[in-house]
């Protein structure tokens, strides 16, 4: 079964690189913060960096944008090594995460700051500083005190007044973090449509794994100061590379399994609940060939339960429901699958409006080779 | 009945803290040279005598004077040590913010002799600026402790969306962190200018025929039939001091409410 | 290991740091440290004819010293004198400045402790800006004036006298001033605002919900006092004690004006010394003693507060 990529109308620009880390490292006094960073981002894209607390995202941010050194290795943003340039002097702008807005200026001169060794006029100043108000929804905010503003409102103030200096690159550091949930999901929509409209590549830092996976084009997923994984949102969620990145993005399901044997590209392995299985070694197996011991991984949405009559696409188990958990549009099933002592979370659209199981009972639960992942 | 304890404590307090200076304003207005009671009479050739005293006056613009550039030198420096202080970590700063901020825990009296004898044994003459060195050195730490607070309570953020956005250090500083910065140096200036305006003891030593106002006061109060002019002038000098204090809070607030920030209670 | 000082645009820290703190650095080991040093080094010294022999003696101290003058170019001995803390009079200038300012601390502190109370508890978060800038507005006056009024208040024809013997409460004037008393009621009235403030700040800083659970639990409310609401406050008292003690003892004008120079104390022993009495060495000594009392005194103190700190809360 292929699965096509559906990502719907993003242009495809991606062609040359913006961005490129050459083995970057970076130690505060001992500690080894960054270590050993190799990835190019491309011209035009929406990147994020996303991992815990304390993975380094931020501080590898900030060595894009010159706010923080590196011990060894190159950044080059735009094919030019910045070593000596200074953060003020660099193709990049950043949106910080306080939004750092002038508190004692107003909005029109928050957002016209950066453009005061500007040789334009003054009208042309003033009509750049209209159109980036327009470009964030903000016209006629010119002359509000900018401490007067509401989270959201800074946020576009600082969007504004980074993109009207045309930078080649735009820097997010968590920007939606101080936001509720509402506003939230409006800015991830509002900064995908800016960032189309602009075309400029933006590089997003946020420990949301929601918010990457929907804003992105590719994603790097970052722990203790390494990346785990640089993909695209679809790649890193369904052929996550390891059990960490596996476990950060999204839910998954996890049961023990033993290889019994390797050949032709496919691997045969033993695994409690779904008994014998024959995967795909290139594209469904992580990790290098070690031991024996290997964990079987599964998204709750890739099991399907079985009403009655209803066949199942690939193969099918017997399951009891321990435990039923009501999100409003989804519920999620806690299931132990017959011969597992391990609790597996299900999920389900409540199409009917209600979960349709109680706890206690008897289900088939249908279920598939290809959408599984091993993990050795 | 429940007697309101504290009430009543406090307002005896305050019956205790300001007998001495609503005296004054009393005895100020009293015909006669000795202070107290019963009152002889409303007079206001007190205040009359004070408008004539030439000396007075001079005094008062020596102490003016003094106070004027001993609180913008005190807050200089202290802008200087803040700055430093938040933003920095160098060799050595808890020694050196130390030695800046000692004058807070050291007697004036040994200050000023410890001054007075370097300067004598340097042969230097004792003058206004002697004043001011002196006067300087003890407003500092009080200018760096407002000052320091001050930038302490700026965003970080701040300078650097400056510098993202093309500035360099120097234009960083005065256009985004010296706007939020002024109220505190406001608070800087009027707390080194008080200081100085009042203080008694290295005014007097350090201090040569120019006299300062503190001294001024304390050379005639040994004369009795001066007292009640100098009633007088006291009088003036709170009602001053009031309608200063009540304008510096006004300008605090108002200096608030600009930017935005939280009020954290002013000079306490 | 490197420090990633690579595309910063900051430059060393350090350096920038140091060259900024520079001219108040500078300003103060000019005019602060190398004074004082020069005191301390005084304080060493053997004391001539309106100047300093620099020969080394420890008599400004403990012990016998002698003053110096030069006659027919030898150089002799005129005058003998004991150190700061063999000298009866000068020592017990020490101990008297001591106690008047230990017990000024603790009057001061003790009265301010209820007021500081009040202004935090029984008043409303909006009215207690008004009772602070209440009790600030004294300190803005004339210090010297102040020290003067209180002569006039407790003089023996002044306003307190004139009052009782009005109102007929007594039948002779009382002798009130001129006294150590005097001189501790005018001090305790000048630090008062002092001690008030930062007593304030400290109980302002306590969380209302732990006393609430103390009397959630059933105490009374002295009791929480005493065992929530005091200890909790005791670093805003060690601070009021300091803010107190150390100006005190080291005071000029009060001994001066309301001791009437019967009861003189360190400053005013120092300005004797190093100017009129021409003995600088012994001057130094006193001084050098003084701030050895003060610093002595301020690290017990804090140590007390670390205590407090640390102990069960």
């Amino acid at each position: 079964m292929t699965v096509e990529k559906t990502k719907l109308s993003k242009p495809a620009v991606l062609g040359a690189t913006m961005i490129e880390f050459k083995d970057v490292h970076k130690y505060y006094g001992d500690y080894h913060a960054l270590r050993g960073i190799n990835a190019t981002i491309r011209a035009g894209e929406f990147f994020s960096l996303l991992g815990p607390s304390g993975c380094g995202k931020t501080t590898l941010l900030r060595t894009i944008a010159g706010f923080e050194g590196i011990s060894s290795g190159v950044v080059l943003v735009d094919d030019k090594d910045m070593a000596d340039v200074p953060a003020n002097q660099r193709p990049t702008n950043m949106v910080f995460q306080s939004y750092a807005i002038f508190p004692h200026l107003t909005v029109e001169q928050n957002v016209g700051f950066g453009l005061r060794k500007d040789p334009r006029s003054k009208e042309e100043k003033a009509s750049a500083v209209d159109e980036a108000l327009a470009m964030v929804g903000l016209t006629g905010y010119g002359k509000r005190a900018a401490h007067a503003l509401s989270g959201g409102q800074r946020q576009r103030v600082a969007l504004a007044r980074a993109l009207i200096l045309k930078p080649k690159v735009l820097l997010l550091d968590e920007p939606l973090s101080a936001l509720d949930k509402k506003m939230r999901e409006q800015m991830q929509v509002e900064l995908i449509r800016l960032q189309r409209q602009v075309g400029i590549t933006f590089v997003l830092v946020t420990h949301d794994q929601e918010e990457a996976l929907v804003m992105s084009d590719r994603i790097a997923v970052m722990f203790e100061g390494q990346i785990a994984q640089l993909d695209d949102p679809e790649t890193l969620y369904r052929r996550p590379k390891t059990r960490a990145v596996a476990n950060f993005i999204g839910t998954m399901n996890f049961l023990p399994a033993t290889i019994l044997s390797e050949a032709n590209g496919k691997v045969e392995a033993e695994c409690h609940g779904f008994g014998h299985l024959t995967l795909d070694a290139e594209t469904q197996v992580m990790g290098t060939p070690t031991a024996t011991g290997a964990t079987v991984g599964f998204r709750p949405e890739t099991l399907t339960l079985l009403f009655e009559g209803q066949q199942a696409a690939d193969r099918e188990v017997m399951a009891t429901v321990e435990e039923v958990v009501y999100y409003g549009d989804m519920t999620y099933y806690d299931v132990k699958l017959d011969g597992t002592t391990e609790v597996m979370r299900l999920s389900m659209r409540n199409v009917f409006g209600r979960p349709v199981l109680d706890i206690g009972t008897r289900t088939r639960v249908g279920w598939s080779q290809g959408a599984l992942v091993m993990f050795r | 009945m429940k007697l309101p304890v504290m009430k009543i404590y406090a307002i005896a307090f305050l019956i205790f803290l300001y007998g001495p200076i609503l005296l004054l304003p009393l005895f100020a207005f009293n015909d006669s040279t000795v202070v107290a009671f019963p009152l002889k009479g409303f007079t206001t050739q007190w205040f009359r005598a004070v408008w004539a005293d030439a000396d007075l006056w001079k005094a008062v613009r020596n102490s003016l004077f003094v106070a004027c550039t001993a609180s913008v030198l005190a807050t200089t420096l202290g802008v200087f040590a803040a700055r430093a202080s938040t933003r920095y970590v160098f060799p050595a700063k808890g020694a050196v913010m130390g030695l800046i901020m000692l004058p807070l825990v050291l007697p004036d009296m040994i200050m000023a002799m410890a001054l007075l004898v370097v300067l004598l044994s340097l042969n230097i003459e004792l003058s206004l600026v002697t004043v001011i060195l002196g006067h300087v050195l003890i407003c500092t730490p009080f200018a760096v402790a407002m000052l320091t607070s001050a930038f302490q309570s700026l965003d970080k953020s701040l300078e650097e969306a400056a510098y993202d956005l093309g500035e360099g250090p120097i234009s960083t500083f005065y256009l985004v962190i010296l706007p939020l910065v002024t109220p505190g140096i406001i608070s800087a200036l009027l707390i080194s200018f008080t200081i100085s305006l009042d203080e008694f003891v290295i005014s007097n030593f350090l201090g040569s025929k120019d006299k300062l106002l503190s001294v001024y006061i304390f050379g005639q109060l040994r004369f009795p039939k001066n007292v009640p002019t100098i009633m007088a002038l006291g009088a003036l000098l709170v009602a001053l001091s009031v309608i200063l204090l009540t304008l510096a809070e006004y300008f605090r607030r108002r200096g608030i409410a600009k930017t935005g920030a939280k009020d954290t209670g002013g000079f306490v | 290991m490197s420090d990633g000082k690579r595309g910063r645009f900051w430059g060393s820290d350090a350096a920038s740091g140091l060259g900024l703190v520079s001219p108040t650095a500078l300003y103060a080991i000019l005019l602060l440290g190398a004074p004082l040093a020069f005191v301390l080094i005084a304080s060493f010294m053997t004391d001539g004819y309106l100047e300093i022999i620099p020969r080394f003696q420890w008599c400004n101290y403990f012990g016998e010293c002698a003053s110096y003058k030069t006659l027919d170019g030898v150089l002799t001995p005129t005058q003998k004198y004991r150190g700061a803390w063999t000298d009866p009079v000068l020592f017990s200038i020490m101990i008297r400045s001591l106690t008047v300012s230990l017990l000024v601390t603790f009057l001061t502190v003790l009265l301010a402790y209820p007021m500081a109370y009040f202004i935090s508890f029984n008043v409303a978060p909006a009215r207690k800006g008004i009772w602070l800038f209440l009790i600030t507005i004294p300190f803005w006056t004339s210090y010297v004036i102040r020290v003067f009024m209180w002569n006039a208040i407790l003089g023996f024809s002044g306003v307190l006298n004139s009052i009782f013997l009005g109102i007929g409460l007594i039948d002779k004037p009382l002798d009130m001033s001129f006294t150590i008393q005097a001189m501790v009621v005018t001090l305790a009235h000048s630090f008062a605002p002092f001690a008030i403030l930062p007593i304030y700040v400290a109980l302002e800083k306590i969380d209302r919900s732990l006393l609430e659970a103390g009397q959630d639990l059933g105490e009374s409310r002295f009791l929480t006092f005493l065992r929530v609401t005091l200890p909790l406050s005791m670093p805003g008292v060690v601070a009021a004690v300091l803010i107190v003690f150390i100006p005190t003892i080291g005071d000029y004008v009060t001994p001066k004006l309301v001791g009437g120079s019967k009861f003189p104390m360190i400053a005013n022993a120092i300005e004797v010394l190093m100017l009129k009495g021409d003995n600088k060495p012994l001057g130094a000594a006193i001084a050098v003693s003084a701030m050895l009392i003060v610093g002595a005194i301020s690290l017990v103190f804090i140590g007390l507060n670390r205590r407090f700190l640390r102990g069960p809360q």
